[in-house]
């Protein structure tokens, strides 16, 4: 069980990449916000918005995270950087655990900048509580970065790996995307029916699942990629 | 409407009379090449004309023996090709785990042309499924397609498998490939578990799965064999395209040096 000890060195040391390159991260928060005001322009009613809102913000941190996760394995390859990191006397569960949760880290930040802009934007109501819409980021993020950081991985040394990493993450992310969204409609609209907990439920269970699983199948994948 | 006999009182089945027909343009092509009549080129050609006969019967059982439907009439009877596709859709995709999982432990090159084959045909069954349910529900819902918790999970589980076939056909290396689709095969399998519970966690217009309780005694054995016919033509496609993929293995493997010629 030395590899967690050696996590959040790999997690210092995305964090540290993500610093140095502040662009990246400010391009994916325009990008976020982007979407939000092009999402708003087609609707046909802007009243219409504030029932959209839970739906808007969860498509775009999908969206986002495609973009910071390709980028996430992209800087790997310049200089034989995947390489070198195969070569770590460190155990590749760490690697992953460590670029997952950075993923996850980078996610939840543009989702604290973009969800009081959705507010200003969109006009959503409020019924929830705080802590519940914290729950949910945070459980979103982590449910499209853990399985995300392992399709990364498996992209980025394809052809097209662009285009190929939505046609893998998409579908596995439909419980993640579709209870996120619920979830952050209920806090916004009411939930009468007291269906927020079974959605937060799932939404566990999917990372707890994704999060063991996919880690094993990393060390196979980078023993490959070196 | 043309009233048919039923199956048991013919003399001959169609499904015997198909299967005698394709043994006999076996007979035939082996003769005309100069085999043995009785010679059979692939084992799996065995499993290919049972399946076929099968089929026949078991499409004339659903169509003119099986007892009308309670609620939905003779529309009902497109659920013998409906639930046998989504079975097999399961079973073949199940299978593709197994065969990755199978290759990450072993490496070896069977299992990973076995994970291109099953996920081939687990899409072409999960297409008829898509196919078959849509007929189904537009006289039964009303609409060809509804955004319910069944449909979309089966859709999203087809494309989870087509994207992994997308990677494959993306990458180069032999090695990497193999592996890379093992992997992409086990992420995509953990969609079908989301399927077959989406009629239990969701409230679904999508009937639950039933079991042989819960049908007409005379369905279900009309269902069983159908179900058989799928599987018996399942095997058949799958060893067909591994007979492919491994042709394609070996071909693309490097031809061995030409001899040094010494002048």
């Amino acid at each position: 069980m030395n590899w967690i000890l050696r996590v959040p060195a790999v997690v210092s040391k995305e964090l540290l990449i993500e610093w140095r390159e502040r662009s990246r991260v400010s391009s994916l928060l325009f990008y976020s916000f982007a979407l939000l005001l092009m999402v708003a322009f087609a609707m046909p009613d802007v009243r219409m918005l504030g029932d959209i809102a839970g739906g808007a913000l969860w498509l775009g941190l999908l969206l986002a995270s495609t973009r910071s996760l390709d980028q996430s394995f992209r800087v790997e390859l310049e200089n034989d950087s995947l390489e070198g990191m195969v070569l770590w006397p460190v155990d590749p569960l760490a690697v992953f655990y460590g670029k997952a949760l950075a993923n996850a880290f980078v996610l939840i930040l543009v989702a604290a900048v973009i969800t009081p802009l959705l507010g200003v934007l969109y006009h959503p109501s409020w019924h929830g509580q705080p802590w519940a819409l914290a729950a949910v980021i945070v459980l979103g993020c982590a449910g499209i970065a853990g399985p995300g950081t392992l399709v990364a991985s498996l992209t980025a040394q394809a052809r097209g790996s662009s285009a190929l990493l939505p046609v893998l993450l998409f579908p596995l992310v439909v419980p993640v995307v579709m209870a996120s969204a619920r979830t952050t409609i209920l806090l916004f609209q009411g939930d009468p029916m007291g269906q927020v907990d079974n959605w937060l439920v799932l939404l566990l269970i999917f990372n707890v699942v994704h999060w063991s699983l996919d880690g094993l199948l990393f060390a196979r994948v980078v023993e490959e990629a070196g | 409407m043309i009233s048919l006999p039923h199956l048991a009182s013919l003399p001959v089945t169609p499904g015997q009379l198909t299967g005698l027909l394709a043994i006999l343009t076996i007979v035939l092509m082996n003769i005309s090449r100069g085999r043995a009549w009785y010679h059979l080129p692939s084992w799996e050609h065995a499993f290919g004309l049972v399946g076929l006969s099968l089929l026949v019967d078991g499409q004339y059982l659903g169509l003119i023996d099986a007892p009308r439907e309670a609620m939905m009439g003779e529309t009902g009877r497109i659920m013998y090709v409906h639930v046998p596709s989504a079975w097999l859709t399961m079973v073949v995709f199940l299978f593709t785990c197994i065969f990755a999982v199978g290759f990450l432990l072993t490496g070896k090159r069977v299992f990973d042309l076995l994970v291109e084959s099953t996920t081939e045909v687990g899409i072409i069954l999960s297409i008829l499924l898509q196919a078959t349910g849509m007929l189904f529900a537009k006289p039964t819902w009303g609409v060809y397609w509804d955004w319910d918790p069944r449909l979309v999970s089966t859709t999203v589980m087809m494309l989870s498998f087509m994207g992994v076939l997308s990677l494959r056909a993306a990458l180069d290396d032999a090695e990497r490939r193999a592996t890379w689709t093992s992997v992409g095969a086990i992420l995509a399998t953990t969609s079908m578990g989301v399927t077959y519970m989406s009629v239990r966690w969701w409230r679904s217009i999508h009937q639950m799965q039933s079991s042989p309780d819960t049908i007409a005694k005379p369905m279900v054995l009309i269902l069983r064999i159908n179900a058989f016919a799928f599987l018996f033509l399942s095997i058949w496609l799958i060893a067909r395209r591994w007979r492919i993929a491994d042709a394609q293995a070996r071909m693309d493997e490097a031809p061995p040096l030409p001899p040094e010629v010494t002048v």
